[in-house]
């Protein structure tokens, strides 16, 4: 299963990293993914998630082909 | 449905007028309430010289919709309109325009503050400072109001 992970604003400066595809065997949830990102890069804990550009939970589920995007707190307006 | 980004500077004033004249028959509506955000030149005490907005092409229009759906199903409003610019602007250029257009005036005003305050809470935009002496600093987070 593989899923394209974006990040936005100031977590995309952090991380030097606007897009990656990764391989997601085993991962059944959004906090499951969060969890493999945390172990390979620092996510702050107020990050949002949303998949395929609607905000998710934690336990949303995730399928083969979805769109994950993490990003800080929003700031429009 | 009515909710555009912008990359370009735009005339909140002319949107208004021109979406009103294109969309809303002369004699239904007896109220309309608009706000406009425009960049300041000072945050939190420091001189801002510039800035840019940064958002998350497709989710943002989707959300901005959604929003509009969502004040159409609380009040009965006839009308929304919601313009938000991104990418770099300078100090006194508009950020954002929401109106709404009603038969009677509570519904316009409560559906306007509503479309503001959830826009400034949920839609996926980051804004992006450039200070007097030229360093950059991402804004944490919304005033209170």
């Amino acid at each position: 299963m593989s899923i394209t992970v974006r990040y936005f604003a100031s977590l995309r400066e952090r991380l030097g990293l606007d897009e990656e595809q990764l391989e997601t065997e085993g991962l059944q949830t959004v906090a499951d993914l969060r969890r493999r990102i945390a172990g390979l890069r620092e996510l702050p804990e107020r990050t949002l998630v949303a998949v395929n550009q609607e905000y998710a939970d934690p336990d949303h589920p995730l399928k083969d082909g979805d769109e994950v995007a993490f990003f800080p707190p929003v700031t429009g307006g | 449905m009515p909710a555009y980004v912008r990359e370009q500077a735009f005339d909140p004033w002319r949107e208004v007028s021109e979406f009103q004249a294109r969309e809303l028959p002369a004699g239904r509506f007896g109220a309309c309430a608009s706000f406009v955000g425009t960049m300041r030149e000072f945050n939190e005490g420091d001189d801002v010289r510039a800035m840019t907005l940064e958002h998350y092409p497709g989710m943002t229009d989707k959300y901005l919709e959604k929003l509009i759906d969502e004040a159409k199903a609380r009040w009965p409003v006839l009308e929304c309109l919601v313009v938000h610019r991104v990418g770099p602007m300078g100090p006194g250029d508009p950020i954002v325009l929401t109106a709404v257009w009603s038969a009677h005036r509570a519904a316009a005003f409560e559906a306007c503050r509503y479309l503001m305050e959830e826009l400034k809470h949920r839609a996926p935009f980051w804004k992006k400072e450039t200070l007097a002496a030229g360093d950059e600093r991402w804004v944490e987070q919304n005033t209170p109001g």
